[in-house]
């Protein structure tokens, strides 16, 4: 056995293990922790298939930035509450993973019938993702798909911050329609 | 065993149990934190297949379409994560199921 299979068994039994745990946790942050696992471990598959820069980018912005986001989220929240105590609809649960299991099976059965079996002539097969040919191809064909990337995330960005100004969210309560219809507006003027 | 290699397909029978327990994850989970990293699960799985697939092919556009996707990610989770917050300042609570107010 070569040493990339034993790589592969190891961080995918790490990364299976990892998404099991982030579903199936009562606590949101050891589910956030599962996530991580399996974020490393998809970083490590990366880096097997040649795209280094791609594992740097994974690590900086998933473990980094994303998952420090959804702690600090969480640790807002509050970590004591342990959300869904039991399962009010009572098919939801065996129906659930019932689906999942046809899913996979039918995603399995698709795929190898149709998933690429050798490598083609498209391609000469430079795919080592370094930087370098990362960036020719980034700034050269995908240029314009680049660039509207600012657009999406400045939108993002206005749209956090306006989500953030206008506090109520006004979701009224049915049993008290006037208690919270006064509108924040006028408070939230210019700050 | 010694010709047993790690082909493309493997890292795309990988890629696709984890979607799927992504996916199993956001049906039977109520707390929107957890099914957003649920989301979160299946669009790296889908990041995954577009790496091997590219490596594959000899074409570099997978790793190309990850850092896209990547992109797409981190604005969802910003806009998403601002939703939660402002939900939950309104009615303290994470769960969607006790989201019903614009049940009919």
């Amino acid at each position: 056995m070569s040493v990339e299979v034993i790589v592969f068994v190891i961080f995918g039994a790490a990364a299976i293990a990892g998404a099991v745990a982030m579903v199936a946790a009562r606590n949101p942050v050891y589910s956030a922790m599962g996530l991580l696992l399996t974020m490393f471990s998809i970083a490590v598959f990366f880096v097997m298939n040649d795209a280094h820069f791609v594992a740097a980018v994974h690590i900086l912005i998933y473990a980094g930035a994303i998952m420090t986001l959804f702690l600090f989220v969480i640790m807002l929240i509050g970590v004591d509450r342990t959300m869904d105590p039991d399962e009010p609809l009572p098919l939801q649960r065996p129906l659930g993973i019932g689906l999942s299991g046809a899913f996979l099976f039918l995603i399995l059965v698709a795929g190898r019938t149709a998933w690429v079996t050798g490598r083609s002539d498209l391609g000469a097969g430079d795919t080592n993702g370094t930087i370098e040919n990362i960036s020719d191809q980034l700034f050269g064909t995908w240029m314009l798909p680049f660039l509207s990337t600012i657009f999406l995330l400045t939108i993002a960005a206005v749209g956090t911050i306006a989500l953030a100004q206008f506090r109520a969210v006004t979701l009224v309560e049915p049993d008290h329609p006037e208690a919270d219809v006064t509108p924040d507006a006028e408070e939230v003027t210019v700050r | 065993m010694s010709d047993l290699v790690v082909t493309p397909g493997w890292y795309m029978a990988l890629a696709a149990v984890l979607f799927v327990i992504g996916a199993s994850g956001l049906l039977l989970r109520r707390n929107a934190l957890v099914m957003f990293m649920a989301i979160e699960l299946m669009l790296n799985s889908v990041n995954l297949t577009f790496v091997a697939a590219g490596r594959e092919l000899g074409i570099l556009e997978g790793q190309i379409s990850t850092l896209f996707v990547m992109v797409v990610a981190a604005a969802e989770v910003t806009v998403g994560l601002a939703i939660i917050i402002a939900v939950f300042r309104k009615r303290s609570t994470a769960s969607v199921d006790m989201l019903a107010g614009m049940q009919g």
